[in-house]
């Protein structure tokens, strides 16, 4: 099972992971990221870039 | 039981106002002595105010988490308000500002339209340089970043009104950022006096752009055509010229100096490191010859490159002190911090402990490639962003320009120095760093097969 972790602190709204993953994160024009859908071996690659490219580093793919 | 007592104090600081003179000519060795003297945690007398100057991973941490409301930007830096004007970004509440922070103009979905803006702007740029001819670091970037951030952020009808004099004035704004200003902003000084003529100035030059404007449409429509229309109840205009003129002057100002300063430290770097300059040559060739729009290859990841810009980045940090103000007591690292004290994270340093970067004095792009990935591993020691809720809004913006503007000047010229190299360096005198004159360089078109 792979979860996503967000660190609320740090997300700042970019909305860069929404371009990676649109069916994984959506940004609203105020708060922070949200989670909409899991990690899937479809969309591992485009969540991977989305963690990568992240300019705060708010988020996190964990492996149970 | 442990006992908590106030952090150390740094050595000197014997004048009038306490380290102040120093901080106004070596800022960046006292720095590194309030680390060396005492620790993670130190402090320095500005005028009478103590700074608590933070430089580890732990403290740093602390220092980005904290909310706005406990560690407060807006008395922070009594040096910007003669520039922006009253009630403008530093002026406003932690609410409003966070949310002027979040303006979609810098959300990852409007990059593509910048990428476009910024490589149609370095292409002008160079349009004429059409032989071998000198230009000076300082001059050229600084002029180039006024039209980027003015495109992007305002719009390109105000940019295509601009030119150089806007440049000239802006640059005397930054450079009436003495630190002089923590005892008094408006302190009779050449350069406060300088500063506060450009701002009349900018405002003058703001006031002709609006008078010449006329009846605008949906697709030619920028930021001061929606700014002018804004009227209030009784029809009369909302918003004065110098009011636009310090939203614009404001929102320009965060990713001009920084951004100017970046692209020339990267050039001098890779000027004097042969070899890391060749790959990166090698890298732009390759990615044109796969064909692309510069704007289309600046948002991809371009891994030398990207990883030369970190490196100028970590060793030159535009802004070598970040500045908050303690709203209550506070403790960090054992120590305490009283309400009202000024509380520094330090960029200048914290990018250089050796823990985390091993060399630090060494430019070394490298250490940003797997495995290494020593910004990713220490994010709250690789700051020259910042970090945490502050950090720069603009980073990814600002990352993107600096491949748009490599991708253009490295694909079509190839530079080197006019100086000896440890002649380039910052003047550190203004709490605005930029780079001391002369910088000049030379310039020749290369010719492509």
């Amino acid at each position: 099972m792979r979860r996503i972790v967000v660190d609320e602190d740090l997300c700042q709204g970019h909305a860069m992971c929404q371009l990676e993953a649109p069916d994984v994160f959506s940004v609203p024009k105020r708060g922070v990221v949200e989670v909409i859908g899991g990690v899937t071996d479809g969309n591992l690659e485009a969540v991977r870039l989305a963690v990568r490219h992240c300019p705060t580093g708010a988020l996190q793919v964990e492996e149970d | 039981m442990t006992t908590l007592t106030t952090p150390p104090r740094v050595s000197g600081g014997q004048h009038e106002h306490g380290h102040l003179e120093e901080l106004r000519t070596d800022p960046i060795g006292l720095l590194h002595r309030v680390h060396a003297e005492c620790g993670p945690v130190g402090s320095f007398d500005l005028a009478g105010r103590t700074v608590v100057v933070l430089s580890s991973a732990e403290a740093n941490e602390w220092y980005f988490r904290t909310p706005d409301g406990v560690l407060d930007q807006a008395a922070a830096y009594p040096f910007m308000k003669p520039i922006f004007g009253e009630g403008v970004v530093f002026d406003a509440p932690p609410e409003r500002r966070s949310e002027m922070l979040r303006s979609t103009a810098l959300r990852g979905d409007q990059m593509v339209g910048h990428a476009e803006v910024i490589a149609a702007e370095v292409e002008r740029a160079v349009a004429d340089w059409d032989g071998p001819r000198d230009i000076d670091l300082l001059d050229f970037f600084a002029e180039l970043t006024i039209y980027t951030s003015s495109a992007c952020l305002v719009g390109k009808k105000f940019r295509e009104q601009l030119d150089g004099r806007f440049a000239a004035l802006y640059h005397d704004l930054e450079k009436g950022t003495d630190a002089l200003a923590f005892v008094d902003p408006y302190a009779p000084i050449e350069s406060f006096r300088r500063r506060d003529e450009a701002r009349l100035e900018i405002v003058k030059l703001v006031e002709a752009i609006m008078a010449d404007r006329g009846p605008y449409t949906e697709e030619d429509r920028d930021l001061l055509d929606v700014l002018m229309s804004v009227k209030e109840k009784d029809g009369s205009p909302r918003f004065i010229a110098d009011e636009i003129t310090g939203m614009f002057i404001s929102m320009m100002f965060a990713g001009h100096h920084t951004t100017s300063g970046t692209a020339a430290w990267t050039l001098i770097e890779l000027l004097r490191d042969p070899d890391t300059l060749a790959m990166v040559v090698a890298e732009i060739d390759g990615l044109f010859a796969d064909g692309g729009s510069v704007s289309f290859q600046a948002l991809r990841e371009i891994p030398i490159l990207d990883a030369c810009i970190k490196e100028a980045l970590r060793l030159h940090p535009p802004l070598i002190l970040l500045l908050r103000v303690a709203q209550e007591d506070l403790e960090v690292g054992g120590f305490t911090i009283g309400k009202g004290e000024l509380v520094a994270a330090t960029p200048a340093v914290s990018n250089r402990m050796p823990e985390a970067f091993p060399d630090p004095d060494l430019f070394d792009p490298m250490r940003y490639l797997d495995p290494r990935n020593e910004d990713r591993n220490n994010p709250w020691l690789w700051i020259p962003f910042g970090g945490g809720k502050h950090r720069c809004v603009g980073a990814s913006f600002a990352q993107m320009q600096l491949k748009a503007i490599f991708l253009v000047l490295l694909r079509q010229f190839t530079f080197s120095m006019n100086q000896p190299s440890d002649s380039y360096r910052d003047d550190v005198s203004k709490m605005v760093i930029q780079l001391q004159q002369p910088c000049s360089m030379s310039v020749t078109p290369r010719v492509h097969s």
